[in-house]
């Protein structure tokens, strides 16, 4: 039998971000479990629903699309997916959808478990297909679904109506949740609330933003991992601390000319789209392994809330990513590319998110057409593997990269 | 100075050796690409009708979706960058190339001097490929190569609406047990294959004189399908199939001028 060869690695530096922002992901899941086994409620909770409302009333939630992301990450994706499909559910329905409701029922995945719902809560402002998800869900667990609507908004700026529709069912469902659990409402720890969220945002979109030195100081797919805090704990103030931190090391990794992208950066790219996660590996390294640096990713932006009451929450919530317009997303996007001095766009035709896929053959024109950029896309799935060929991924990235380099040598 | 280019595709494997980046000294084209002996035999027939080594290579540059799989070179270049090359070598005025081969289809936009400004590939889906006509061709029992001759004999080319291959399959199936020509049937199969192409191809801005590369482009009935369908007259050479390895060849030769 061969010895293993393990490389060594020097322990983690607890005072460092990374270590940081691992412990509250982690302690995310622990923390729930904990209050299940106390016997205090859990519940389910979508990506973009308003965080600040568990949070303050002091509940333990856990996110289904954090935990399916880490399950494929970690190689479950297919497995979970064809228990989804055994029940009859298409393979044309989103993969995160798949593996959580396949959870659901067989209640283990040594990939990531968590524990199971006594109440769910889904926001449809960052995807369509997640109402029949929880709806689903709650049929199946028997267990109560509060479903707040943020239409799809067609205009730049979000109207007071709009404002005054969400901020109804924002109450509504705290309400209801006091009702369903017993807990209750305060205005005070709802300020501490905001003011967390606010300080993790603010120090999230700026760490993010650091992508505009040249250099950039950091590596884009460190974006992916850390967007886990910004998902499940944006409200907390060690969240805020660990942003705080991860900015702090940003500023100081220009400063030092150092960065944890550990290559010659020769080009900076957008990545549009969901991270591919049963192949992360593979896609960074196809980047890397060219000096290849994803700076700058909307998806990473989309979680960044900034707002200084309750209406104004109400409002940055119907401003997330997939609820807005073409014109607007794109101008967004553009903003970013221009902002951190992008070279290409690669796009990934992710087959599980319709929603955001089934716009980027236009918007992808036209945010190339903008910044003067070439753009590629590849196909692949955010969490079933059985979407992606590296092969085919290669050679895109490969073209992508020849036309920078013919764009540098032109200049 | 001589340089070799090698194109190992998902079907074939082709060789061409350039003196000065000016003169085709060789080629060579095999069936059987990645995985198989293609590739070595592909390279042992370049050398033999060359007289030439691969000592005497001054430069070698390898593409196609076995390119990382080469041990014969230092360089790797993509398909896309190799057909650009190729198709402006033998078309200067071309600048726009569409490329069907094995298992994918491409458009390649070109700036003035011949440099890839843009491209576009299919999605995942092998329809709109060489593959799908060798399915259909395979159903038909006719070779793929005579496809252009059976088109031009068409009355009334059969509608072929599905998209998937398996679909189509079936669909040509039945088509033939109705009594369908199979003349008809081959042009509808290569106005299909064109259809799809043709939608890719207009997402990119479709710039004139266009050219076909890969190994379709010596179909002659998806050919003018796809003429009819972009509005444009395409270019075609008999070395179109070669522009890959042709390109790669261009490649290293300016690479190490």
């Amino acid at each position: 039998m061969s010895e293993e060869i393990k490389k060594h690695r020097p322990p983690p530096d607890p005072n460092s971000a990374k270590y940081k922002l691992g412990q509250i992901a982690a302690k995310a899941y622990s923390d729930a479990q904990e209050a299940k086994d106390r016997g205090e409620m859990v519940g389910w909770c979508s990506s973009n629903f308003p965080v600040e409302i568990p949070e303050t009333l002091g509940l333990a939630v856990v996110y289904p699309e954090n935990q399916a992301a880490g399950i494929a990450a970690r190689g479950g994706g297919e497995r979970m997916c064809q228990i989804s499909e055994a029940d009859g559910y298409s393979n044309d329905i989103c993969a995160y959808a798949r593996i959580s409701l396949a959870y659901a029922k067989i209640k283990d995945a040594p990939e990531q478990n968590m524990p199971q719902p006594d109440f769910l809560l889904c926001c449809n402002n960052i995807c369509n297909c997640m109402i029949k998800w929880y709806e689903n869900l709650a049929i199946e667990l028997n267990i109560p679904l509060i479903m707040i609507d943020i239409p799809f908004n067609p205009d730049y700026e979000v109207s007071d109506a709009q404002v005054a529709y969400v901020r109804d069912q924002f109450w509504a469902a705290i309400h209801q949740l006091e009702e369903i659990t017993g807990k209750k409402w305060s205005d005070e720890k709802y300020k501490e609330v905001m003011e967390y969220s606010g300080r993790t945002s603010r120090a999230w979109l700026a760490a993010t933003a650091c992508a505009h030195y040249e250099p950039s100081p950091f590596n884009g797919f460190d974006l992916l991992n850390h967007m886990a805090v910004m998902v499940t704990a944006r409200g907390k103030k060690e969240a805020a601390e660990a942003m705080e931190t991860l900015l702090k090391e940003y500023e100081d990794n220009h400063a030092k000319g150092v960065s944890t992208f550990r290559a010659e950066e020769k080009y900076r790219i957008m990545f549009e789209g969901i991270a591919c996660w049963p192949y992360l590996r593979a896609t960074s390294t196809g980047l890397k392994s060219r000096g290849i640096n994803m700076v700058t990713t909307i998806y990473a932006d989309a979680f960044g809330f900034i707002y200084k009451d309750f209406d104004d929450m109400c409002r940055a919530y119907c401003k997330v990513p997939n609820a807005i317009n073409l014109e607007y997303a794109r101008d967004k996007r553009v903003k970013l590319c221009k902002d951190n001095h992008v070279e290409g766009l690669l796009v990934h035709t992710n087959r599980s998110c319709k929603l955001w896929s089934g716009f980027m053959y236009e918007m992808s024109r036209q945010i190339g057409q903008e910044c003067n950029i070439p753009v590629a896309s590849f196909d692949g799935d955010q969490a079933d593997p059985r979407n992606f060929s590296e092969a085919q991924y290669d050679t895109r990235v490969q073209g992508l990269t020849e036309i920078m380099e013919i764009n540098k040598e032109a200049k | 100075m001589y340089t070799l280019g090698i194109d190992i595709g998902s079907t074939t494997s082709k060789c061409v050796i350039l003196e000065d980046g000016a003169n085709i000294v060789a080629s060579s084209l095999v069936v059987g690409g990645i995985g198989t002996s293609g590739p070595e035999q592909a390279l042992s027939r370049v050398f033999q009708d060359s007289g030439l080594t691969r000592e005497q290579m001054d430069g070698v540059a390898a593409t196609g979706y076995g390119r990382n799989r080469c041990g014969e070179t230092e360089l790797k270049v993509s398909e896309l960058t190799c057909h650009g090359l190729g198709a402006h070598f033998v078309f200067p005025q071309v600048r726009t190339i569409i490329d069907i081969g094995g298992q994918d289809a491409k458009v390649i936009s070109l700036d003035d001097a011949g440099r890839m400004q843009n491209f576009l590939m299919n999605d995942k889906c092998e329809a709109g490929t060489g593959r799908f006509l060798d399915v259909m061709a395979n159903i038909l029992c006719i070779p793929v190569n005579d496809f252009g001759d059976w088109a031009a004999k068409a009355k009334a080319p059969a509608s072929i609406s599905s998209t998937c291959t398996v679909f189509a399959e079936s669909e040509v199936i039945s088509q033939l047990a109705a009594g369908t020509e199979t003349a008809d049937l081959v042009a509808g199969i290569c106005a299909s294959v064109a259809g799809r192409v043709a939608s890719l191809a207009k997402r990119i801005n479709i710039v004139p004189e266009v050219c076909m590369s890969g190994g379709v482009a010596q179909n002659s009935g998806v050919r003018l399908a796809l003429a009819e369908a972009i509005g444009q007259p395409i270019e075609f050479s008999p070395l179109a199939q070669l522009f890959g390895a042709l390109g790669a060849a261009l490649y290293a030769y300016h690479k190490i001028k």
